[in-house]
């Protein structure tokens, strides 16, 4: 089926509360499924969440994410072995500080579409996040296989994900002891971290 | 810098390390100016903890001057003396929000491996294994301190490290304890398990807090006299520590009991075997002890640590008694200022505890001092400038 990206409050092509829908064709994919509750307002979570360049402070391997349009990316992960997967992806599901949708356009290398729901949580709990991804997988090996490219399962990437997504909004900052001293047989390894850390940040 | 060092099951080393930077824009660096070895590092010390790494600097006990401040950080300054909590905490979510410090979402970089153990992490500590962050400890000379602007507390009064050291750790650990107790003045009869550091303090805030009878419970004389100098009543325990108990309480048994001795109690041959198998984490013999010995309808409140599973804990006791049971890691920056009040009015001086004080670059003969409880040792202080 046809997608034609949508704008802003503009719900197009299906309901927002049906997200089987939005799902890799062929519906073979492996499914991902991850909560949090994060203290902050659904608005400013859905606002930080728009801005899809803004994701790669949260997702802990190493992504780049190029800004096409206002709803379209192009999304480069790095494999092992100087290898990278890539795809575009449009947003086809935007409903203002309530969910968006997603799913990688035609010639990926990866099929993928997902959604991030905000919704309020009890109390003063504040919002609850819930993000459900889906991968095509041709043969059901693909999980394998990105577990091997990346070094670690899906589920984790998201559930760390959404931990570091939740660290940043709520304390501004996401924890780390990278390059934190250390002695004996960590000394040369925290070292190297330092180093890896202070070239990152000064490029 | 100089740093203690966890090199492996009894090794400990003095090592030079790298100074640490500013990692995060909320860190702040202190210099510090006084360190302690803390029962608990004692369970890192003999192995017990998991996830300890060659290298991992210990110590989660430390005072010092701000140095060194990241971009965001706000309230504290270079110059600022300040007391850290051994709780990292963000400050931001919602258990930090109910100053539920020690069950910080956020502060823990290794939440997976905590989550696996326990279903949700609690918040990373200073320099106690890598399932609780493996933050880089305080016995040391400098040490970086996440969320600066969420734990130290500065202090401007002219009192020695000796009189504040202890706000880091201990004296909120054992008035957690006495708290957790529900203490009615004139009425509550407190028993406590365990007469090191943690137990002191929560004989003297149970005290504080208007107990009419404290009963202080370990085997080693020097730690009984502390206690009784405090004005508890003492029971060693190799009396028969139920029927004690049962007569200094006129058969009630005491209202509250406070398990101020945690995984590794001594006393029981069975569980020294299974630990040693690796068959069961912990040695839960004050544990058991304590859940018997207290009073019906009573509290039993656990500041000890315990790090994973038990075997013959004494369900049925607790259950049937109607027990209420309160535990966890200190909440210590929702103390730090009531506990410094106490401090400053005169209330308590605890550098009572303290029994040694040596330079830093003897932390590991000290270590062995202290788990063997060899020359007296109840607590120990380090100066990482000498």
């Amino acid at each position: 089926m046809e997608t034609t990206p949508g704008t802003s409050g503009q719900t197009i092509a299906q309901p927002a509360r049906e997200p089987s829908r939005i799902t890799v064709p062929g519906n073979r994919g492996v499914k991902v499924v991850r909560s949090c509750t994060i203290r902050r307002p659904a608005a400013d979570l859905y606002q930080f969440w728009r801005s899809l360049e803004n994701l790669v402070q949260v997702i802990k391997h190493p992504v780049t994410i190029t800004r096409i349009s206002d709803t379209e990316s192009h999304w480069v992960v790095s494999a092992p072995g100087d290898k990278s997967v890539e795809w575009d992806a449009a947003i086809i599901n935007d409903e203002p500080n309530e969910l968006i949708a997603w799913r990688s356009k035609e010639g990926a290398d990866i099929a993928n579409a997902g959604t991030v729901r905000f919704e309020p949580a009890p109390g003063d709990e504040g919002t609850e996040v819930r993000v459900q991804l889906e991968y095509d997988a041709p043969g059901g090996k693909f999980a394998a296989l990105l577990a091997k490219l990346t070094g670690e399962e899906p589920e984790q990437q998201v559930a760390e994900t959404l931990r570091r997504f939740k660290a940043l909004m709520e304390s501004g900052e996401i924890p780390t002891t990278e390059g934190q001293s250390a002695g004996g047989a960590q000394a040369k390894k925290r070292r190297e971290e330092r180093l890896q850390r202070q070239r990152r940040i000064a490029s | 810098m100089k740093a203690v060092c966890w090199m492996g099951k009894r090794e400990m080393e003095v090592q030079e390390v790298d100074d640490p930077t500013i990692l995060n824009p909320g860190d702040a660096i202190v210099r510090i100016t006084s360190t302690a070895i803390c029962g608990s590092d004692l369970h890192l010390y003999n192995g017990y903890m998991p996830t300890m790494e060659k290298g991992d600097i210990m110590g989660h006990e430390f005072m010092g001057e701000v140095v060194e401040t990241g971009p965001n950080v706000k309230k504290l300054k270079v110059g600022d003396r300040v007391v850290v909590p051994f709780t990292i905490s963000c400050g931001g979510c919602a258990h930090c929000a109910r100053q539920q410090w020690s069950l910080c979402d956020n502060s823990n970089p290794n939440a997976w491996m905590a989550e696996k153990l326990m279903g949700y992490s609690p918040a990373g500590l200073f320099g106690y294994s890598h399932l609780t962050g493996g933050y880089a400890g305080g016995q040391a000379q400098y040490a970086r301190v996440p969320y600066a602007d969420h734990g130290p507390l500065v202090v401007e009064n002219d009192l020695s490290d000796d009189k504040l050291l202890f706000l880091t750790d201990i004296f909120p650990t054992g008035y957690m304890a006495a708290e957790n107790c529900d203490i009615k003045p004139g009425r509550t009869i407190v028993a406590v398990w365990g007469c090191g550091p943690v137990g002191q303090f929560a004989i003297r805030s149970a005290i504080l807090l208007g107990a009419e009878k404290v009963i202080a419970i370990d085997s080693v004389p020097e730690r009984l006299a502390m206690a009784e100098a405090a004005g508890a009543i003492t029971i060693e325990d190799n009396e028969d520590v139920l029927e004690k108990l049962r007569d200094l309480t006129g058969g009630r048994g005491p209202d509250a009991a406070i398990d101020a001795v945690g995984m590794e109690a001594h006393g029981s041959a069975y569980d020294h075997v299974k630990q040693t198998l690796k068959l069961e984490t912990d040695r839960p013999y004050a544990l058991r002890q304590a859940m018997r010995a207290v009073r019906k309808g009573g509290v039993l409140s656990i500041p000890g640590v315990y790090g994973g599973f038990l075997d013959k804990v004494p369900f049925g006791a607790v259950f049937n008694k109607g027990v209420t049971i309160k535990m966890g890691q200190t909440h210590v920056q929702r103390y730090l200022k009531p506990l410094l009040d106490l401090i400053e009015e005169g209330k308590i001086d605890p550098s009572f505890v303290i029994t040694h004080r040596v330079p830093l670059t003897r932390a590991a003969e000290m270590y062995e001092t202290f788990v063997e409880k060899r020359d007296g040792c109840i607590k120990v202080v380090l100066d990482p400038a000498a």
